[in-house]
């Protein structure tokens, strides 16, 4: 189980984060779901359903083999092919920064669930701003591993950058975390999360409640 | 283990109906008799059975070789076998010629017991629901109370959704691969164009050419190369073919086949009506375009599939303009509706609709992933019940 884990990026610790925030028996979709190693999880911590995203033919067929629901799209063209409202949770973990249109998909995603969950790499973790801000280069690190010319990840942001964006989409962020690789933790963390947390999750829904006055 | 290899020789065998089978059409068949294949062993509480539904013109020798042949001819031999992914050595393999076929189902071609001939046009029109209850005797037969899976291609696909949907108790998981819920328009008009084809050869003799000793020849020579050519994708065509010229240079300005494409599809026309019989293909050709479950339900997809239970598997074929990508994607959303397990592959492929009958890298990995699920939690209950 400690492989599967560690090809999609998350630690147990994120991955009892993500548990933790899901209610039991939930309908779920995980939208770059890899090997389906964290639906896995969930399926057997808290009985959901539901189905893994995926694009790569050869995490298609792992997926298949963990026993995971997964249906290969290509999610830079959209969830047209799902339905409105199907899904309790929508689940993006660290791939939201390799998307075309990030914006657009995330939109997509709280169509088509209640509530969303994702995970990315914090841009502005102290090292990654280290290698900038005073050697001058474009970041690389175990979460960063490629170069500015090959990387798929085309869209990175802060902390700071994703709730600033939540709030222009009218979402309304529940809960929030930054957490060290390492799966340390810390008053460092909690007080400066977009300075010392290397991995954000955030567990965000639609503001209902907007101008009812 | 061992490098997949084949089956080996293989037997037909004929399975005898004699309670009567209502069909949609309102007709019905008082007797009839099934020709199929099995491969591999039923294991002691008949759980690891699979049924293989064929396409339009393949029948029930989905794998191995006949007494007498050198090598296999089985259809889906690519994928059947021990150590394919259809492996035999862990799954019971079935595979029935529909009935209206022509390899020994009875048929058109058949003798009609009430005159003695063949029935000719008088052989009633049969759906695919009509093909799923005639295999679902056929199952009882066996002794099988569910299957491990049944799986199709193509036609073969739409007779797998009709199981679901029809014996959903009966079906473990349904595997769909380059098949649709309905026929577009575009589809529907292909097949009439082949069924013209037919109809219109002086040989046909209005469906009763049996009695006039010959066949209508011309016309299911046509109808195959018309369904050849959607079969293939244009890329495949113009890759295998391009605009070759057949044994020359130049042009000679006359109608004989000249490019290499015209006498490939005449060869395979030639190969088809020497083995196929014209009515059985009519027949084929009607129950596709009937097929609609949607419409037999509250007129959408995700209602009919709302009697479905089994774990689905659906696949499908970028180059497949027959068959879409989009259409499998509509049953794959249906299915998501109702909240039942289903994954669903997009294999990349030049070939076009009959991909499905080849070894392509990512459709093998992926069937092979499916049905190791299958053998596992097979071996799971063994254990669990042991």
């Amino acid at each position: 189980m400690s492989k599967i884990l560690r090809q999609t990026g998350l630690t147990r610790h994120d991955y009892q984060v993500i548990s933790d925030w899901i209610e039991p028996n939930s309908h779920i979709m995980d939208l770059g779901c890899g090997n389906g190693a964290l639906l896995k999880h969930l399926q057997q911590e808290k009985n959901v359903t539901g189905y893994g995203v995926e694009l790569d033919p050869t995490k298609i067929a792992q997926c298949i083999e963990n026993g995971v629901n997964v249906i290969q799209t290509n999610l830079d063209k959209g969830l047209d092919h799902f339905n409105t409202d199907d899904f309790d949770y929508v689940i993006l973990s660290l791939t939201l920064q390799a998307m075309r249109n990030p914006k657009a998909l995330l939109q997509e995603m709280m169509r088509v669930g209640k509530q969303g969950i994702v995970t990315f790499p914090n841009f502005a973790y102290w090292r990654n701003r280290l290698q900038l801000g005073l050697g001058g280069y474009m970041p690389v690190s175990e979460e960063l591993p490629h170069k500015w010319y090959d990387t798929p990840n085309i869209h990175l942001c802060t902390i700071k950058d994703f709730r600033a964006l939540c709030e222009q989409l009218d979402f309304t962020i529940e809960s929030s975390l930054a957490v060290h690789r390492t799966g340390r933790q810390g008053l460092s963390l909690k007080l400066m999360p977009n300075l010392f947390g290397e991995i954000a999750l955030c567990r965000f829904s639609k503001n209902t409640i907007k101008y009812s006055a | 283990m061992n490098k997949p290899h084949s089956v080996g020789v293989v037997e037909p065998k004929i399975a005898h109906f004699d309670t009567p089978l209502e069909l949609t059409s309102k007709s019905r068949l008082d007797q009839y008799q099934l020709a199929y294949e099995t491969y591999g062993e039923l294991n002691q509480d008949a759980s690891n059975a699979v049924l293989i539904c064929h396409a339009l013109s393949s029948d029930h020798h989905a794998a191995g070789r006949h007494a007498g042949q050198k090598q296999p001819t089985g259809w889906w031999e690519a994928l059947v076998g021990p150590g394919k992914p259809l492996d035999t050595n862990r799954f019971f393999i079935v595979c029935s010629n529909n009935l209206g076929g022509c390899s020994g189902s009875t048929g058109p071609s058949s003798n009609n017991p009430e005159t003695g001939k063949p029935f000719g046009p008088d052989f009633p029109i049969v759906t695919v629901s009509d093909w799923v209850e005639s295999q679902a005797r056929l199952t009882d037969q066996l002794g099988i109370q569910q299957w491990a899976a049944v799986i199709g291609g193509s036609l073969g696909g739409m007779q797998v959704l009709q199981w679901s949907i029809s014996f959903p108790e009966r079906v473990r998981h349904a595997i769909v691969i380059a098949s649709t819920a309905k026929l577009t328009a575009q589809n529907i008009g292909f097949n009439d164009v082949a069924r013209q084809a037919i109809r219109t050869d002086p040989e046909f003799f209005d469906g009763n050419y049996y009695q006039h000793n010959t066949r209508p020849r011309r016309g299911l020579r046509v109808a195959r190369m018309l369904g050849h050519i959607t079969y293939l994708s244009d890329d495949s065509m113009a890759h295998k073919f391009g605009r070759s010229l057949q044994q020359k240079a130049k042009f000679d300005y006359e109608f004989t086949p000249e490019f290499e494409v015209e006498s490939y599809l005449r060869y395979k026309g030639d190969q088809f009506v020497d083995r196929f019989d014209a009515n059985t293909y009519l027949l084929m050709t009607k129950a596709l375009d009937y097929f609609d479950p949607a419409a037999d339900a509250d007129g959408t997809l995700s209602g009919a599939l709302s009697a479905a239970s089994a774990n689905f598997l659906v696949m499908s074929f970028t180059s497949d303009w027959r068959f879409s990508v989009e259409r499998s994607r509509e049953i794959v959303r249906a299915l998501q509706s109702n909240k039942l397990n289903v994954s669903y592959a997009e294999i990349e492929s030049p070939h076009g609709h009959d991909s499905f009958l080849l070894s392509i890298d990512h459709y093998v990995s992926v069937l092979r992933a499916y049905m190791n699920r299958i053998h596992s939690q097979l071996e799971h209950n063994n254990e669990a019940s042991a």
